[in-house]
């Protein structure tokens, strides 16, 4: 018999962080207002009367310093699970992720690993103020050495989490923040596949929409409305930015013909571009139509009432979709 | 009195009762006080109160769904007033994001501060025309700007001349928590070794979201920049006249290139950190009832009617904390909605193609949703299909 919970996206990173604190003693919980507070997302919310503080502690506010204790920690043998509490607030340890932390590995040929994972709420659409709604991960993507993915679903949320944790290489972990809240099946027997596959959520035979994150719920909801007006489409959820599964988008897309891919950062230099490149080269015969981007303009993560017209919708997604089909 | 509270000596003028004392090692600060006139008391008076009553409309705002987001600076008026007095009409500030009452001191208009937070644009005021700079949420960054910006001063000759109305100094507020991060030690250094004409205020209202600022630092905040090179002083932050003294005093000494300095303005958060936050999630009923013995507010009427102020002045006060209340409600409700391109304005001072490309783009697409613009589509209500 499985064993079933309904939990939310929240409430599922907790138990898969709980879990992975119960399964190894070595894991240990940091960053700002994390332990009494649960975090101001109240992800972390339990575990200091759980485990302690010595499992599970708040940092001082120095985000550099919470990545490079991470480093130092993990060098002593522990597994270091740091919150940066936003988005816009992971740069001031950029030079410790990218150059340290993503390094250490190589320079070490392979003496020193990095069992370290920075969970990062991210993206928009919960009408906050400035650099609380970016999507930074194709700058982490685009550093060798780490891994970057994002849950889209409480089942994923989970097995992400302990997967990434378990992981001996630093993981990025992005979480969807305007879908906190949204509930979902969590089977907390059985993990339903490893952390850098995608998956197809909706089976279609028009269009592909490959997508990540917050931006899943979207795709599916275009998928649903373009169902209404006879066309077929294909969403997958990518799930991991770095390393991508073009196996499976180039399965689906040898089928389809058409790929659209959607994301809430901006789409210069991002993951789309970089989806829509190796696709062309994969699967250039199948393809229709070239590739289609759509995400965030390119400018500054807008005020709050401008951030509607920012971040893609559904409509945004089916107008890429209409020009796709019109090749 | 809390731990961190204890033998560590303090600038206070005005005991919680609004009994002004000068304590004899503090006599250099209060000559600051002797100086001013009875308009400039009720001037501190009517800021404080202004900016208190302007603080709770602002969160009732929020409340009724009129802002995104509110940040309440109750608790903090003195530190807020006193200092921002003490500024020159001509010094620069570089202020973190809870800086209201030092906003009203430089005549910034009140507005600005609400439009951000209800999230219509990002600030844009012009820092050169107020001297007020840009909010700056991403923590401690400001504080390196302010310090690069009195270095400039340094380069321009406009420091140290000996003429009172020609020197400039600047100040940065920054929160206890702020302090941890890297970029503030690294003013201090910057600070220190250029000598730079600038004042390091911090307001220390023990609280960083749910960090409580023993846990922050086990030092006292004002010694923080000692081994850089920046002295510094802890002043009640509750009490208006000492805020004002002891900021008077090291923005003059800093004008005079005497050097940067760094003041501890000890204070409290009475609020929560900001409307979203719930702080009976991790502080105690009791601490907050031990600071609201120490309201600025209440602390600075005892003092002014002690030196025979009466009724009239504070029914005034009053009656104009509403005006000022309506006058916000009314001008928030009145407030335009961005346009599309304000989104694309100003991301780069010079043309751009992709920004010129993109802003052409959307356009055209909102135009073909045709009902789609002003009512954009939500997930809930997709309005998919009428448009096409
Ligand atoms: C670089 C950065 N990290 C984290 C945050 C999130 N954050 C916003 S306010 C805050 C606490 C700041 O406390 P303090 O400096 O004491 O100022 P206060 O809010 O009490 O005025 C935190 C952690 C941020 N804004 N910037």
């Amino acid at each position: 018999m499985t064993n079933f919970v309904e939990l939310s996206i929240a409430k599922a990173i907790n138990a898969g962080i709980r879990k992975a604190m119960q399964d190894n003693s070595k894991v240990l919980v940091f960053g700002e207002d994390v332990a009494r507070l649960g975090g101001v997302f109240r992800v972390t919310e339990g575990l200091l009367d759980e485990f302690g503080d010595k499992r599970i502690f708040n940092s001082p506010i120095a985000e550099s310093g919470i990545i490079g204790t991470a480093i130092g920690l993990a060098m002593r043998g522990y597994s270091p699970v740091a919150e940066i509490q936003f988005d816009g607030f992971i740069y001031p340890a950029f030079d410790q992720i990218v150059s340290q932390l993503a390094k250490l590995t190589n320079r070490s040929e392979g003496f020193v690993d990095m069992p370290v994972v920075i969970r990062v709420p991210f993206g928009g659409g919960i009408g906050a103020v400035e650099h609380h709604s970016e999507s930074p991960e194709a700058y982490f993507a685009h550093t060798a050495g780490l891994r970057v993915i994002s849950p889209s679903n409480a089942n994923d949320a989970y097995w992400m989490i302990q997967q990434a944790i378990k992981s001996r290489d630093p993981v990025l972990f992005f979480e969807p923040k305007r879908r906190y809240w949204q509930k979902g099946q969590v089977n907390l027997d059985e993990p339903p596949q490893d952390m850098h596959s995608g998956r197809i959520l909706r089976a279609g035979t028009d269009v592909t929409i490959a997508t990540y994150g917050p931006m899943v719920v979207t795709a599916l909801q275009a998928a649903e409305i373009a169902a209404s007006e006879g066309r077929s489409i294909e969403v997958i959820d990518m799930r991991s930015m770095s390393p991508i599964d073009f196996g499976l988008i180039v399965e689906s897309v040898r089928r389809t013909g058409r790929l659209v891919v959607a994301h809430e950062a901006s789409t210069f230099v991002s993951i789309s571009s970089e989806v829509a490149a190796k696709i062309t080269e994969l699967a250039f015969y199948h393809l229709e139509a070239p590739v289609l981007r759509v995400g965030g303009f390119d400018v500054p993560y807008p005020a709050a009432k401008l951030e509607e017209k920012f971040l893609p919708d559904a409509d945004r997604i089916l107008e890429a979709v209409d020009r796709v089909m019109a090749y | 009195m809390t731990a961190s509270e204890k033998d560590i000596p303090m600038v206070q003028l005005l005991s919680p009762e609004g009994d002004f004392s000068v304590p004899s090692e503090y006599a250099g600060y209060a000559e600051f006080i002797k100086e001013l006139r009875e308009e400039d008391f009720l001037k501190f008076y009517r800021d404080m109160a202004r900016i208190r009553r302007f603080d709770n409309e602002a969160t009732a705002l929020q409340r009724q769904g009129q802002m995104g987001l509110w940040v309440p600076a109750v608790g903090q008026e003195a530190a807020q007033i006193g200092s921002g007095h003490a500024v020159g009409p001509n010094d620069h500030i570089f202020p973190s994001y809870r800086e209201h009452g030092v906003a009203i001191t430089h005549g910034v208009d009140l507005m600005s501060i609400i439009k951000m937070f209800r999230g219509v644009n990002h600030g844009g005021w012009n820092p050169e025309e107020t001297r007020f700079h840009l909010y700056a949420i991403v923590l401690g960054t400001q504080v390196l700007h302010a310090t690069g910006y009195a270095m400039g001063l340094n380069f321009d000759g406009k420091v140290g001349t000996g003429n009172k109305d020609e020197d400039l100094a600047v100040i940065t507020y920054f929160g206890d928590g702020s302090t941890a991060e890297g970029d503030v030690s690294e003013a201090f250094l910057f600070a220190a070794t250029h000598k730079t004409p600038q004042v390091f205020f911090c307001q220390n209202n023990q609280w960083a979201i749910s960090s409580q600022v023993e846990s922050q630092t086990t030092v006292p905040l004002y010694l923080r920049g000692d081994g850089f090179g920046v002295p510094g002083i802890r002043v009640d932050g509750n009490d208006v006249l000492a805020c004002y003294a002891v900021t008077k005093k090291h923005m003059d000494d800093a004008r005079a290139g005497l050097g940067p300095s760094m003041i501890e303005a000890f204070t409290y958060r009475m609020g929560a950190h900001t409307t979203s936050d719930d702080p009976s999630k991790y502080r105690d009923e009791t601490e907050y009832e031990m600071w609201k013995s120490r309201d600025p507010i209440t602390r600075f009427e005892k003092f002014l009617r002690k030196q025979g102020i009466g009724d009239e002045f504070f029914a005034e006060v009053e009656a104009a904390g509403d005006q000022l209340a309506t006058e916000i409600r009314e001008a928030t409700f009145a407030l335009q909605e961005p346009s599309i391109e304000s989104m694309f304005n100003h991301v780069y001072s010079e043309p751009h193609p992709l920004i010129t490309e993109q802003l052409a783009w959307l356009k055209g697409y909102e135009a073909s949703m045709g009902g789609h613009e002003g009512a954009p589509a939500t997930e809930g209500d997709v309005n998919y299909g009428g448009a096409r």
